[in-house]
This record gives C-alpha cells, sequence and structure tokens, in this order.
C-alpha cells in the first residue's frame, strides 16, 4: 500500500483512490488513537519534521502525536527559535532538514504554494499543513473521514460550508476532496468573502444561509479570523453573527440527523452558538480525535505503508 | 567601414521592397537600389532575409546602477542586440534611482563605452520614485533622457501627476505611467480570478490598472499634455484609451508579448516566471489586446525586459520579483502571435517595434531610407525555432517562454554601419 504521489500538497492533486485509500486506513488507525496503548512501531526509525512558519497548536500537535504513536521521531521545528529569522531560504532550510535525515517535513506557511516550492527542491516527503489561502489538505481528509464514518458514505452527501471562503484553505480543499469523492457542497459567505470564481472549482454559490442549509446533511461552519477585520470585510461581529452565524432556529427544520463542523478554533457565539458546538449534533471533538488518525494514516501510507 | 547587403527584403512601416541592395558607409544607409555595384569592405548576401530597421524598446530595465548581479548595461545591451534591438530605453528604478542628472550621466557614459546598442535612460517623475516632489525633468534632459516615469511604483497622488504632466510637457518630454492603483491591488501577486482562487494568492483585479488608465486620460485631456501608458493588460484599459482616441485625447499606449500570448494560467504550480506586474490576465484580456494591437488603439510593443536571478525568483510566489526577461523573445513571439496569425502585416509590426516606439520617444530611429543611421536587423521569418533561456546573452534566464516553438529569428544586428551581432547558425 502506498500513496500515488510522494507529496501532499492539496487534494486538487490527489487521485480518489489515495483518499479512499488514507480513509481506510484512517479507521484502523483510529482504534489506535482511542485505545489505552498508544504506540506501534509503524513508523519506528523514522524521521518526522514539523516545520511551522504560522502558529498552530492543534495542526502540529495532532502531527507531533501522529509520528509519536507510530514510533518515528518527531521534532517540532517553528519559526521564532529557527534560522529562518537569520534569512535563510525556505529551500535551504528544507535541504538542511533533509540533511539530517528527514522523511518527511510537515511544513505550514502563511504563503500559497510554500510546500510546493519546497517538495519541487527536495526528495523527503513534504505534507502540506496549511499554506496561506491555497489548501490544508489533512483538515479536510479529517472532515471528509467524519462524514464518512458518521453516514458510511460521501457519495451523494450534501455539504454547506458557511463563513470566510475567501482567506479558506480548508474551505479549497474541502471542495476539491468532497467533489472528488461524489458529495456536493454548496457555499455561503458575505459576498466581500467570496473569492472570484469559486464556483468553477464545483460548488455551488448560495444567495440566503437558508438555501445553503436546506436539505443539508453536514453544515461546516468556517472561523472568521478576526485578525483580518482591519481591512473591514464585514462591518462587525454581531453584523456577521445575525445574517452568517449558524444558531438553533437555522437548524430547527433541518434533518434531525444533520452534523455540525467546524474546523477550530472557534469564535463561539460569533460563528455558531455555544449550545451548538456543544450540542447533540456537534462533530467539533470527534474531528479533532480523526485528525490524528488520519494523518497517522497519511505518514503510515507515505512511507510506503509495511505493516510490521 | 562600408557594407553592401545583396538581394533584401526591406520592411518598413510604410510597405516591402523585394529583392534591392542596400549600401551603408560609417553610420549611415547611403543608397537603396536593386544590384548596386560598389566596392564594399564587407559584401552580405541576404537573400531569403527581411531587414527591418532596428527595433525600438520604450521600456525596459538593465539593472546598472546598483543591480548588476541581475543585468548591467553591458549584458543588457548584449540581450538587445541579440533579439534585435538596436535602440533601447531604461527605466529609472536603478539603485540610485536616476532621478538626476548625474545618474543619467553615468549611464550614458557607461553605454558609450560598453553598449553594443544606443541606450537611452528615462529618468524619474518624482524624486526616488516616491511620488512627492517633480524630479529635475529639465536637468535631466539635458543629461539625455528622453522621456520620464516612475516605472512600477505608479504616481498615486493625482495632484502630483497633473504637475507632472504640465512640467514635463514644457520640456517636451514623453511620460510614460504605469496604471495600477496600489490601493485596489492590495498585497496581490497575481491577476484576480479563477487562478487566484485557485492557487490560493491574493489577486490584482484588472480595475486596479483601468482605474488609473481613466485617470490618467482624464488628467491628459484636461491638461492638453500627451500621456504614455506602459504595458497595457486589460480589455478595460484598452476601451478606455480606444475612447480617449476616438475623442482626440493624445494618449499613447504599449502592451507586452506577454500580455497577448499568456494567460493567468501560467502561474499554474507557482511559476515566478509568469509573476510581473501587471499580472498576466485572462483570454478575453488576451483577445482585446489582440484586437486593440490590430485597430491601432495598442501603438506599440514593449518589452518591460527585466531580469532577475535565478535565486530571487527561486521562492514563494509572493516573495518573488515582478518581470521577465524580454529583448530575446519579443520579435519571434510577436511575429508568431500576430503577424503569422494575419492579425497585422509585417509592416504593421515594424511599426509597433521600431517606427512607432521612435516616433513615441522623439527619436530619428526606426525607418530604413537613404541618409538615415544605419541601424537594422536581418531577420529569418520562415525557420521555426524553439526558445531555450540557457541561450540567452542576458544575465537574466526568467522567462515563462522556455521551450515554445516560434519563427522570426534575428540573424544579424547592425547598429551605426558596425555589425554588433551575427547568430550563429
Amino acid at each position: 500500500m502506498k500513496l500515488a504521489v510522494k507529496d501532499v500538497l492539496g487534494l486538487e492533486y490527489m487521485t480518489p483512490q489515495d483518499i479512499e485509500l488514507i480513509l481506510n486506513t484512517a479507521k484502523d488507525m483510529k482504534k489506535i488513537v482511542t485505545g489505552r496503548m498508544k504506540r506501534v512501531n509503524y513508523l519506528q526509525g523514522r524521521t518526522v519534521i514539523t516545520l511551522f512558519y504560522e502558529n498552530s497548536t492543534r495542526t502540529r500537535v495532532s502531527f507531533e502525536l501522529a509520528a509519536k504513536y507510530m514510533g518515528a521521531h518527531a521534532v517540532n521545528v517553528s519559526v521564532g527559535v529557527s534560522s529562518v529569522a537569520k534569512g535563510e531560504t525556505l529551500i535551504d532550510t528544507g535541504r538542511t532538514l533533509e540533511a539530517m535525515g528527514a522523511d518527511i517535513i510537515v511544513i505550514r506557511h502563511s504563503q500559497a504554494g510554500a510546500p510546493n516550492l519546497l517538495a519541487k527542491n527536495i526528495k523527503a516527503s513534504v505534507v502540506n499543513a496549511g499554506d496561506g489561502m491555497h489548501e490544508h489538505p489533512t483538515q479536510a481528509l479529517l472532515d471528509m473521514y467524519t462524514m464518512r464514518e458518521y453516514f458510511g458514505t460521501l457519495k451523494g452527501l450534501k455539504v454547506a460550508i458557511i463563513g470566510d471562503i475567501y482567506h479558506s484553505r480548508v474551505a479549497r480543499s474541502n471542495i476539491f476532496g468532497l467533489t472528488k469523492m461524489g458529495a456536493s457542497v454548496k457555499l455561503y459567505a458575505p459576498s466581500t468573502l467570496v473569492p472570484p470564481g469559486i464556483e468553477k472549482l464545483g460548488a455551488k454559490l448560495c444567495s440566503s444561509i437558508e438555501e445553503a442549509v436546506d436539505g443539508c446533511d453536514v453544515v461546516m461552519s468556517l472561523r472568521i479570523q478576526m485578525e483580518r477585520q482591519k481591512k473591514a470585510l464585514f462591518p462587525s461581529a454581531n453584523e456577521y453573527t445575525r445574517f452568517f452565524g449558524l444558531n438553533p432556529e437555522r437548524i430547527v427544520n433541518l434533518n434531525d440527523n444533520i452534523i455540525l463542523m467546524h474546523p477550530g478554533p472557534v469564535n463561539r457565539g460569533i460563528e455558531m452558538t455555544s449550545n451548538l458546538i456543544d450540542g447533540k449534533n456537534s462533530m467539533i471533538n470527534q474531528q479533532v480525535t480523526n485528525g490524528v488518525a488520519v494523518r497517522m494514516a497519511l505518514l503510515y501510507l507515505l512511507t510506503g505503508g509495511q505493516s510490521q | 567601414m562600408s557594407i553592401l547587403i545583396k538581394n533584401v527584403n526591406i520592411v518598413n512601416s510604410t510597405g516591402v521592397e523585394s529583392s534591392v541592395d542596400i549600401y551603408i558607409e560609417n553610420s549611415i544607409i547611403k543608397d537603396i537600389k536593386k544590384n548596386l555595384d560598389i566596392e564594399v569592405q564587407k559584401i552580405i548576401d541576404a537573400r531569403g532575409l527581411y531587414v527591418l530597421p532596428g527595433l525600438v524598446d520604450a521600456h525596459c530595465h538593465l539593472r546598472d546602477p546598483g543591480y548588476e548581479y541581475k543585468e548591467d548595461i553591458s549584458t543588457g545591451s548584449r540581450s538587445a542586440a541579440k533579439g534585435g534591438f538596436t535602440s533601447i530605453a531604461c527605466m529609472p528604478n536603478t539603485d540610485p534611482v536616476a532621478d538626476n542628472p548625474a545618474v543619467v550621466t553615468y549611464i550614458i557614459e557607461k553605454a558609450k563605452k560598453e553598449a553594443l546598442v544606443n541606450v537611452y535612460p528615462i529618468g524619474a517623475i518624482t524624486k526616488g520614485q516616491k511620488g512627492e516632489e517633480l524630479a529635475e525633468m529639465g536637468s535631466m534632459k539635458e543629461a539625455g533622457i528622453v522621456a520620464v516615469s516612475d516605472d512600477g511604483r505608479p504616481v498615486m497622488k493625482s495632484s502630483v501627476m497633473k504637475k507632472a504632466l504640465i512640467y514635463a510637457g514644457q520640456f517636451n518630454l514623453p511620460v510614460i505611467s504605469h496604471c495600477e492603483d496600489l490601493d485596489l491591488a492590495e498585497e496581490g501577486s497575481m491577476n484576480e480570478g479563477f487562478m487566484s482562487t485557485k492557487l490560493g494568492l491574493r489577486g490584482i483585479p484588472a480595475a486596479a490598472e483601468s482605474v488609473m488608465v481613466a485617470r490618467d486620460v482624464l488628467l491628459s485631456e484636461y491638461t492638453g499634455i500627451p500621456v504614455h501608458i506602459a504595458h497595457v493588460s486589460t480589455k478595460s484599459s484598452v476601451e478606455i484609451i480606444r475612447n480617449a482616441k476616438k475623442n482626440g485625447v493624445k494618449v499613447t499606449c504599449e502592451t507586452c508579448p506577454h500580455y497577448f500570448t499568456l494567460t493567468e494560467e501560467a502561474c499554474e504550480g507557482y511559476d515566478t516566471n509568469a509573476k510581473m506586474n501587471p499580472p498576466l490576465r485572462t483570454q478575453e484580456d488576451v483577445e482585446a489586446i489582440i484586437e486593440g494591437l490590430k485597430d491601432g488603439t495598442i501603438d506599440i510593443i514593449a518589452t518591460d525586459h527585466a531580469p532577475h536571478h535565478f535565486d530571487e525568483k527561486n521562492v514563494e510566489f509572493d516573495n518573488a520579483p515582478n518581470g521577465i526577461v524580454g529583448f530575446e523573445t519579443a520579435l519571434s513571439l510577436s511575429y508568431t502571435a500576430l503577424v503569422e496569425t494575419k492579425v497585422i502585416t509585417l509592416p504593421q509590426l515594424v511599426e509597433k517595434l521600431s517606427t512607432g516606439p521612435a516616433r513615441i520617444l522623439n527619436l530619428k530611429k526606426g525607418v530604413i531610407d537613404v541618409n538615415e543611421d544605419a541601424d537594422l536587423i536581418l531577420v529569418d521569418f520562415d525557420t521555426e525555432y524553439t526558445i531555450d533561456v540557457s541561450e540567452f546573452a542576458s544575465r537574466g534566464k526568467n522567462s515563462p517562454f522556455d521551450g515554445f516553438k516560434v519563427k522570426g529569428k534575428n540573424m544579424m544586428t547592425i547598429v551605426g554601419g558596425k555589425i554588433v551581432y551575427v547568430a550563429d547558425d
């Protein structure tokens, strides 16, 4: 078992077969994550380095645990304490880490395409842990895993994604991945946060939140990036919540089986009310658990997928 | 030195003259006739080739002084000569900025010593290209500039642009405007559209260009002073300029080969050799540029030759500098995209690449005739060849056209009666 690609740069570049393989493998990995003995030797002797140019807690810890649960050497490099601060280029940093024996470099970067650049210039596998507004493939894989686990299949699922589509790599990866796997995607956002041509990626842009969630199996809410508010992309958090936030009234008429998702971290009360976040339809905590399982599957398959 | 070019087809912007001989003595064309029989030092049999007036580039970057690791006056002029350009006007965004007569004099003196082609500096509109205070345009004109421009740093303040037009007009200096509303462009690094959405890169909307084109057209109309719009890339800019010309506004404009041969899709894979400013646009824009070239709305083709070091381009897309090299691809790309496809004729190509830019810059160039300067190129329009960036004479190899199959190869360049370039094969 092996992926068709050396690197995981985005779901745009991944075949449905590889997505299927990762999701199937993650099922076994989840048993390890949720079991008492979180230790297998699938990656024994391998080295996984997380190279983070952007702050992150959950994604970095998730990758680190995924590597460690499988017995790999896992090392974190974050910008503040590395030679990046001394002006070293991304390629040179990558080659240095490779020269020290990295088998897989997991990179998060504020600029779109940085993982592509790194992958082109080193032999080690590169995994994109989020690049600018481009892609966040492992987030979409864990989202798809969560949906598939709940509904049994992705084919025919109707997914609504609500929020800041413009800045969201999560939205882009989910659109690429879900449409490849036969699900359909509807979008709704403040019009200032809709990137041009987004429908050409295969999603349908809706004109009201009611239209977006109508008939849906999954409603995914995206984080409002408050740090971007200085650009005045919407008038206020209050107005955002009124027109774009999820609250019980907005989903009361929907299928009881609907699930609510959010990539986190959540701005409570803005994107979603607390009673939805903590309610029975919320999958937010399962998403986090599944994230470790999916990342284990990915690292395992990238290193050749030999079970010991 | 005396040269006799035999059996050649002369292409001027006014038409083609077949199978004639050209007699050059010293730096001047002395005679053009069929079957000239004159004792000369060198005879060139140019059967099957076309002779064009040496190309004139109204917009290039020679990076000298300050960025000689990208290009210098010597290597830039070699690249120009190889591409068929015999006169080139270089932008002032050097370090220090060419905003004073001393830097202008440095460029002119260095070009006299090292350049293979005629080099004409363009001075800055404002001190330090900062868009605030007018630069010493009069003194720079005395030192030898042929135009003023703040190049890639558009004059954002409309009041400064208005004064610049009026003041430059007094010295009969063309004003070349890079039109980009920086406020609208924000931090974009490619065209805003489907591709920027897909790649997750910040986009520069087409309107960032056309908004300022409209402003400059209106300022030109108001002041009565001509303005030249640099590197037009959008459909709406073409439409604004077309209307302005119809209304008698003294506006001229240029585009570059990449704006009628490539679209934003060239940025796929984060190819930094497809990153330039203005950015590559959409197919609809490409078609509008071609239509503008055809109907004369777009007066000329410039290269915007912008060499960069490999290391500078081998970085994250957002961090890569804008620009591509252009001297050695402009002629063949223009011929292949415009003449082979019958959008324009060969004489019209000469108008766009030589006679037109010479007229806009007030240079006595761009014409093959008796008593004109002997700035000529010999071109093979029949043989297809493959663009290979590793063969460029320029220090910069940053071109998205590597591997393109084209026609229109410059075989020989003569500047002031001297042969400065001969193709290997």
